[in-house]
């Protein structure tokens, strides 16, 4: 029995879309809290740590989004634990989320000059003092443009978490097509959907990096940053 | 935990995985071959004089950017059969990596574009040299040596992303996996064999990018 396409499905379709948010904000602050310590770990001066960092950063920037949630997903039913597919697909998006922002954090917190890590010493600043009052700050400033740009790589990966069975707005489209059998209609629409979370952001994106060029980074700077804009841009 | 690790079946299987990912790696530059012809046209468009032509490649990069890559291979996978168009699985997904590739490439060459000093322009114009000679000595080739880095990731990123293409099961690597798992349930042995082996590629094509770019490009942009 095939379905119509109604108003019905549209907004099963738009309540989907919670999970789909609530899937990016749930990585996001997950993974904004290990990507700092990841981060820190790197620009610290112990080489184990940087060692270790480099490492996970490596590993999850050179696998497929995929693979990571299957493996986070079967191996973690292989340890006896029953998870679902949303704790699974929470698990692995924080752990994703926590190696690209710990890359991004890194770069900013290094693109600050030595002089502020100097001078913060000058005044007798213990090293997290340091870091809280003197280089975090600035280095915020520097991170929030790719910080953006991440998140748009967020919400559109986490798509891939339909196949491993979350209901959220991809999942969804399935669903729905399976029922109403209105393929172009149901992908087309949940494009739409997608883009009109990711558009804001993505131009957000763009205004804060313009205008960081603009306040303070000299031409000279910015130009070595063009290999790196592909890899914060990943197109999941 | 009481899992017995079995990783006998992997090697007994181990020839499929790597025709899959010879399939991945052959998909990765095909759609990086086209998508970076994609993307030299519509940077040249993006600084057409007819403002129609202008938006409208502005929309197809903003469309693409700002929607998943699971989305547009479904929407062209599933949904333009219904329009009359229909594709096998394989060139649905070369298809739809080539249309997403192209929209990240027209801003990758866009920005070389701009990194040529519209001095070496006048230059070849006081030479004599017709438009397509400018445009293809002065500008593209030098515009595609200063983005080669990115380029190069970009390679890696579209590699990692046809992973996706497995749910319209294109027998990659990925695909390729399942398949196997579907057949004896080992699936965490060959997730894990198959990440390893996409990690492998990954550094593989990083190391041969860096030297390519050592050895060839990097005397050239340091001439800019």
């Amino acid at each position: 029995m095939i379905r119509e396409f109604t108003f019905g499905e549209f907004w099963y379709l738009l309540l989907a879309t919670r999970w789909t948010i609530v899937l990016a904000v749930v990585a996001f602050a997950g993974g904004g809290a290990v990507g700092l310590v990841i981060a820190l770990m790197r620009v610290s001066s112990a080489r184990p740590l940087q060692l270790v960092s480099m490492g996970y950063i490596k590993v999850f920037q050179g696998t497929p989004l995929l693979m990571q949630l299957y493996l986070t997903y079967f191996g973690a039913n292989m340890f006896g634990l029953q998870v679902e597919p949303w704790s699974a697909a929470a698990l692995a998006y924080t752990l994703y989320a926590s190696a690209f922002l710990g890359e991004i954090w890194r770069g900013s917190i290094q693109a600050i000059p030595r002089g502020q890590w100097e001078g913060a010493r000058a005044v007798a600043l213990r090293y997290p003092q340091q870091l809280r009052f003197v280089i975090l700050p600035q280095a915020l400033r520097i991170a929030t443009p790719p910080t953006a740009g991440f998140l748009v790589q967020l919400l559109k990966g986490t798509s891939l978490a339909s196949i491993i069975g979350f209901v959220e707005l991809t999942r969804a489209a399935q669903v729905v097509n399976n029922a109403t059998f209105r393929p172009f209609t149901v992908y087309a629409l949940v494009a739409a959907i997608y883009f009109s979370l990711c558009w804001p952001l993505s131009r957000l994106a763009d205004r804060l990096e313009r205008k960081l060029g603009r306040d303070r980074l000299a031409p000279a700077t910015r130009k070595p940053q063009l290999a790196q804009v592909a890899i914060v841009q990943g197109q999941v | 935990m009481n899992y017995v690790f079995q990783f006998g079946f992997v090697w007994r299987e181990f020839d499929l995985l790597l025709a899959g990912a010879w399939l991945t790696i052959k998909l990765s530059a095909g759609a990086m071959f086209f998508g970076l012809i994609v993307g030299i046209a519509c940077a040249q468009a993006k600084n057409s004089r007819w403002p129609a032509l202008r938006a409208l490649v502005q929309g197809y990069v903003e469309a693409i950017r700002n929607t998943p890559f699971l989305v547009q291979l479904l929407l062209i996978y599933l949904g333009l059969p219904s329009l009359g168009i229909r594709f096998l699985p394989a060139e649905a997904a070369l298809i739809a990596m080539i249309v997403n590739v192209g929209a990240y490439a027209t801003e990758i060459v866009r920005a070389g574009i701009e990194s040529v000093p519209r001095q070496h322009i006048e230059a070849g114009r006081a030479l004599g040299l017709k438009p397509w000679q400018i445009f293809r000595f002065i500008v593209l080739i030098p515009a595609l040596r200063a983005v080669f880095p990115a380029l190069g990731s970009q390679f890696i990123l579209v590699m990692l992303a046809s992973s996706v293409v497995s749910v319209i099961s294109a027998e990659e690597l990925t695909a390729v996996t399942d398949m196997i798992v579907a057949r004896n349930f080992r699936s965490f042995e060959f997730y894990l064999v198959a990440t390893g082996m996409y990690l492998v590629m990954s550094f593989g094509f990083q190391a041969i990018f860096a030297l390519i770019d050592r050895r060839f490009f990097a005397p050239w942009s340091k001439q800019a």
